[in-house]
């Protein structure tokens, strides 16, 4: 199993048979804190690949800085053999690599077909003589077609004509995530999916993220919910203050002493509440 | 106190050419405040430069005065360009602060003495605007529509001036219906959500800029044409406080807004000050002289735009929708 995404030795940083992204030395020093310090990091293309670390561990300052919004001190990366580093965050997205945000940023005074809408890539119309020249009704028509199989994937196709700022904050996190679906992109990187989405809803979540993998899409996503890290992803990577400390499959990784240590904490695999029966 | 009169004087600053130019104002600043979000203090600026872009392009360039509009609006989109390229990176608050400047620096470039050859230093410039009448396909005579008394060269400024306001609210309505301005709706509401979904927001900010000021620049040429002269002391920051209160009297982000933000607000600065100085006049206000109901006005004004920021935000012709769930 691992020999299909793994080149040699399982270790932090190892090499991939088929990255999609490969950083080298990225480093984001905060005054004297240095938030990230990653020497070496592939994702396999084609799979989902879990990032996870406790607070503070500099995922999101990562992400940051391989999507172009935020500027690292050192390091390069590439996507898909092309250098991406200096690269604003808009050409990333063009690129195929789009990402959505912890703290959900659906756009509120839009509706959510408009929201959608917007996330498709080369609409014409969005020139602005295309625009005011109604170059672009049959191109709106193909897009708007497919927002409304994607809302209606997501469960939002009732809430179509609704302003974005009315939806719940887990509805709102769904509305995100269709958004950046809605340019196809060849990696989408998930900035905690599951954070405020109902239990019901968290599962047809996770098969819409397998249906992702399924249609060639790879998938990098931070999520604290390890239930969710163990059920869909196809490779863990471990971070603790700014560096890569560990990799593996989830079940394997799962196990590492280290990572139990420095995150899971003992009792990670019991639920509360069976913890206070046993007392 | 003349009843008639104040309604005539009333019904009339409705379609007075310095209406439309603060209506086509408006509309540029609802292309950048209230479609972009971009927190434009300096839309006098954009004014000014259209004005003294014409008039210098005519007197001074020696252009036709239609080149001399055309070089005015080229005027406008490299002051953009000037001001937009360095400051659109910055945050909505700090855009605010560099646009209010600026506008305070092109006032003063314009009255100092130093360029009195082009600009006419404090006393402005005038004599240009000639052959604007000299187009005027109306026969000569007096044309009454009921409270509306003009002359043909009135009838025409009007037809004019509210023929601007007419293009500018069509082509703003064709722009945000189009992807185009969905894309600038998406940037006022989050850049970086807009960012991550491949759109360039610095083009676009900058695109609206442009915009907002052409509109601008053209109540510009409006205004002084109305005027046959280009006044520095026209463009202060009041001038920019004033298309505010008729764009958010209207709704921002509306088509219309502007318009009847214009036009009710024009009508009540007008109706309040003759009812102010008619009751001042026959002694109902003690408190106050006839010469100070200008001030007044402007108090009363101020007090309508915070009452109306605070309990209509979305103006007269906004969404509601489309305020309450900013924040």
């Amino acid at each position: 199993m691992a020999n299909d995404i793994v080149v040699g030795k399982i270790e932090p940083g190892c090499k991939k048979v088929d990255p999609i992204l490969v950083a080298d030395n990225v480093t984001r020093q905060f005054g004297g804190l240095t938030a990230v310090n990653v020497e070496h990091l592939e994702i396999p293309r084609g799979k989902i690949t879990a990032l996870i670390g406790p607070n503070g561990a500099g995922k999101t300052t990562l992400f940051n800085l391989l999507t172009g919004f935020d500027k690292p001190n050192t390091g390069s990366w590439q996507f898909e053999g092309k250098n991406l580093a200096g690269v604003p965050s808009y050409k990333v997205a063009r690129r195929g690599m789009v990402r959505t945000f912890q703290l959900t940023k659906s756009l509120n005074a839009m509706t959510v077909i408009e929201n959608m809408r917007l996330g498709a890539q080369k609409q014409s119309g969005e020139n602005l003589f295309a625009g005011i020249a109604q170059m672009w009704r049959s191109q709106e028509a193909r897009i708007t077609e497919a927002a409304d199989n994607l809302l209606a994937r997501f469960k939002l196709d009732a809430k179509r004509e609704d302003y974005a700022g009315s939806l719940s904050g887990g509805q709102r996190k769904l509305l995100e995530m269709a958004r950046a679906l809605m340019s196809e992109p060849k990696l989408i990187m998930l900035d905690e999916p599951m954070a405020g989405v109902n239990p019901a809803l968290t599962q047809s979540l996770l098969e819409h993220i397998k249906g992702l993998k399924a249609n060639g899409t790879t998938v990098l996503f931070v999520e604290h919910d390890m239930h969710m890290v163990r059920h869909i992803s196809d490779w863990v990577i471990v971070m603790a203050e700014g560096k890569v400390v560990a990799e593996g499959e989830p079940s394997v990784v799962m196990k590492d002493q280290a990572v139990i240590d420095a995150y899971l904490g003992a009792h990670h695999d019991t639920d509360l509440g069976t913890m206070k029966k046993g007392k | 106190m003349d009843w008639i009169q104040t309604f005539n004087l009333t019904v009339g600053v409705i379609l007075d050419p310095l209406t439309a130019a603060y209506i086509l104002c408006a509309i540029g600043l609802s292309v950048h405040f209230g479609f972009t979000g971009l927190l434009n203090f300096g839309q006098a600026a954009f004014a000014a430069v259209g004005a003294y872009g014409m008039a210098i392009g005519y007197l001074t360039l020696k252009l036709p005065l239609l080149v001399a509009m055309g070089f005015a609006l080229l005027c406008v989109v490299l002051f953009a360009l000037i001001l937009g390229v360095p400051t659109l990176r910055l945050r909505a608050d700090y855009l605010a602060i560099v646009t209010i400047a600026a506008s305070e620096v092109f006032r003063y470039l314009m009255s100092t003495s130093a360029f009195k050859d082009v600009t006419g230093g404090s006393n402005g410039l005038s004599q240009f605007g000639y052959d604007f009448f000299d187009w005027n396909p109306i026969p000569d005579g007096q044309y009454n529509f009921g409270p509306f008394n003009w002359t043909a060269d009135q009838f025409w400024l009007r037809v004019f001036s509210f023929g601007l306001v007419g293009v500018a609210t069509l082509l703003v309505w064709l722009m945000m219906r189009s992807p185009w301005g969905r894309v600038l709706k998406g940037i006022r509401e989050d850049e970086d959500a807009v960012r991550s979904l491949g759109k360039n927001v610095f083009s676009y900010k900058l695109q609206s800029l442009i915009i907002g000021g052409l509109f601008a620049g053209m109540g510009g040429i409006v205004f002084v044409l109305s005027m046959s002269n280009v006044q520095p002391q026209t463009w202060v920051t009041n001038f920019t406080f004033m298309v505010w209160t008729v764009l958010l009297l209207g709704g921002a982000a509306s088509m219309l807004g502007p318009i009847a933000g214009g036009m009710v607000f024009f009508a009540l600065w007008v109706f309040v000050n003759e009812i102010l100085a008619g009751m001042a006049s026959i002694g109902w206000l003690p408190f106050l002289d006839p010469a100070q109901v200008g001030q007044v006005r402007f108090i009363l004004i101020g007090l309508a735009l915070m009452l109306l920021v605070i309990f209509r935000p979305q103006g007269m012709f906004g969404n509601k929708k489309e305020l309450r769930f900013n924040g």
